[in-house]
């Protein structure tokens, strides 16, 4: 068995998009890798439409990937052995609105993965399970038989962990949960991912685009833009000592509370806007913004590289 | 250290010394929720506060009750002539029952008169509902059943699927049905006469088999439609991909995600199909491709009243009434049904 509790190793994931007689491929996620260890949270950040969700719905094989491979606990995942995985790996959602069922009570929506793993043999057993975890995301067990509508976004999207929970999985995709939340209620929830991994040692797949959240919470952290991996590393190197352009202007764009510090800070402005990804640049996608482009970044990606204590860089120019 | 601290008179700060926490029972105050209400119940509710619809609603009980109840106490049968009896308006006495009823006898009255062959024509307008009610009944539970299997796995698959599916539905939209209902009532005719002599089906006639043939034929097709378009709007939510990463399987995702989602819509739609299906059956036995005689319905009755038109006009009346009736309690009830359950109305 290998170190790591999922590897993801040259992901690619293209959607066909049909324009005039033409298909063209969408290159929404393009040779993407990365490993997470048990116990451990990646944090994936990037601006909108640049394929973190997609990256997390391919890795659960929600879509069918291009090609690139996924392993979990060494082991090929594959369209057979998916079903028993599912029960290894979980997803909770960024709307809490619209990802549970209006028509199920709070009860059949967290018990609805223990009947499809059959993990319980009578009535009663469901029911004390799922009060359980009511209990462990702090839901009032009162509440079991009400449905969604009846709860507030923070509430909804703790019924939507304990759903993702009821499993007892070992890796969580938490796409975006705090992003739909208030800025209050995302406190809470985020803490409550915490204690959840200390008490359980799951290893999280935290997408988010608030980078103080992910700061927060994660243990390493990866960029993306616009379908690729631009940097990898933990998340205070990242953060203090970001090497790739792209990253440093993202970093530059996050709020700092206090107004002296932040009118002393320089903010780095991108030109331009985000190409799409049906018509990507040729070689690196982001030379057409960035300021250290060069020739050889028109031909060739660069390859992610190790800049030491694993940080992974790529850009052939920094 | 807060006792030393001192507040300056304009400050809004609050001094936390003169709060305490709350007791249980305080807290125990702050429980108190809304009854907990169903989708369901949420549209029964708003259905009761509608004056038409809860109309609607008790005319089509009184009419079921009747055509339940009424051969029970009416002692003529739908096609037992009454001798001497014919044309009778409502209410009057042939001359040999005037005969019994002057002999003591008590005979019991034609209600809606009798018809030309001297049978009696209540009963036969009850009957006549039976049949046409059964029959939109029947055929709109099928193209019920058979556009909800077809639309939702159409559009729950999607792609190459959904494409070929659609296609075959559009090629059925475009047969002309009228003329399948009246080829199939011949080529039937000669293929089952004999097979469905002496059962139920003989007495409905072929004409109505063909009808039901023709409904599962080519009437499901607008259903299987609208419950394609409705999935693919629901398919879009996230509890959609949250069942399959679950790991549900897609027969699950569809009728316990999907199909709940869009039970308004196909409910509206099959409560309104019913009236049209009435529709169908009565302007085929007009023309007379409907139920075979003896066996009236609404229908055939009209048509039959048609060549005694200037001397008997309630004859042409009773049916048309009950026909009206029905179809328009029904409109009304789908109107109602629609305006209480379809979330986009909803305030």
């Amino acid at each position: 068995m290998s170190e790591y509790l999922v590897e993801v190793s040259h992901l690619k994931q293209y959607f066909p998009v049909r324009s005039g007689f033409k298909t063209i491929p969408l290159k929404a996620v393009d040779d993407v890798s990365f490993s997470i260890k048990p116990g451990e949270t990646l944090g994936l950040v990037g601006e909108s439409g640049c394929g973190k969700t997609t990256v997390s719905r391919t890795l659960l094989r929600l879509y069918k990937p291009t090609s690139g491979s996924v392993k979990f606990e060494g082991e090929e995942v594959t369209d057979q052995n998916i079903h028993a995985l599912r029960k290894e790996m979980q997803m909770v959602f960024q709307d809490p609105y619209s990802s549970l069922n209006p028509r199920m009570t709070v009860e059949d929506i967290i018990g609805e993965p223990l009947d499809v793993h059959k993990l319980y043999k009578t009535k009663e057993e469901r029911r004390e399970k799922v009060l359980a975890l009511m209990e462990t995301v702090g839901l009032n067990a009162e509440h079991a038989m009400r449905y969604a509508h009846e709860f507030s976004g923070g509430q909804r999207q703790r019924i939507g962990i304990a759903r993702a929970l009821a499993v007892d999985p070992k890796f969580i995709v938490c796409d975006e949960p705090v992003s739909a939340l208030d800025v209050s209620i995302q406190a809470q929830v985020v803490n409550m991912f915490e204690d959840l991994q200390a008490e359980r040692g799951m290893a999280y797949l935290f997408i988010a685009h608030d980078l103080l959240v992910v700061q927060h919470i994660s243990d390493r952290i990866a960029v993306m833009y616009l379908g690729h991996m631009m940097e990898l590393a933990e998340s205070d190197e990242l953060m203090n000592n970001p090497i790739h352009p792209y990253t440093q202007s993202l970093l530059s764009a996050v709020p700092i509370p206090d107004p002296n510090t932040a009118r002393k800070s320089k903010r780095i402005m991108l030109e331009g806007d985000v190409p799409s990804p049906l018509h990507m640049p040729s070689g690196c996608p982001f030379r057409t913004r960035c300021r250290y482009a060069t020739e050889q970044c028109a031909q060739a990606m660069p390859e992610l590289t190790d800049r030491g204590d694993g940080h992974q860089v790529a850009c052939w120019n920094k | 250290m807060a006792e030393n601290f001192k507040k300056s008179p304009l400050s809004a700060q609050v001094d936390l010394s003169k709060f305490a926490p709350a007791t249980d029972e305080e807290k125990r105050q702050q429980d108190v929720m809304g009854e907990s209400t169903t989708f369901f119940k949420d549209g029964m509710r708003r259905l009761r506060k509608n004056p038409l619809a809860m109309g609607a609603i008790v005319v089509l009980v009184l009419i079921i009750l009747i055509i339940i109840f009424a051969p029970m106490v009416v002692p003529y049968g739908y096609a037992e002539i009454v001798k001497g009896a014919s044309n009778l308006g409502p209410f009057e006495y042939s001359s040999s029952e005037q005969a019994s009823i002057a002999a003591g006898e008590s005979v019991f009255p034609h209600i809606f008169g009798t018809d030309s062959l001297g049978r009696d024509y209540f009963i036969r307008v009850v009957y006549g509902t039976r049949v046409s009610l059964c029959v939109g009944l029947f055929a709109s539970l099928m193209v019920l059943l058979i556009g909800m299997v077809y639309g939702s796995i159409s559009g729950y698959l999607g792609g190459m699927v959904d494409m070929i599916m659609m296609r075959i539905v559009d090629v059925i939209y475009s047969l002309p049905d009228m003329l399948i209902i009246i080829l199939l009532s011949v080529v039937l005719n000669e293929t089952l006469g004999d097979v469905i002599k002496g059962t139920i089906l003989a007495k409905l006639g072929t004409n109505m088999i063909s009808l039901f043939i023709v409904y599962g034929l080519l009437y499901w097709v607008s259903m299987a439609r609208l419950i394609r378009g409705q999935i693919l709007t629901i398919k879009q939510n996230e509890y959609v991909l949250a069942a399959q990463c679950i790991g549900t399987s897609t027969g699950r995702i569809i009728s316990r995600h999907i199909l709940p989602n869009c039970l308004s819509v196909i409910i509206i739609t099959t409560a309104l199909q019913i009236p049209s299906a009435i529709f169908t059956e009565s302007y085929l036995s007009f023309l007379g491709l409907g139920v075979s005689a003896p066996m009236p319905s609404l229908g055939s009755l009209a048509n039959d009243a048609r060549s005694g038109l200037q001397s008997y006009p309630l004859k042409l009346i009773f049916p048309a009434v009950t026909i009206c009736l029905i179809v328009l309690a029904l409109n009304l009830l789908g109107d109602g049904l629609r305006d209480a359950f379809d979330p986009k109305l909803q305030r």
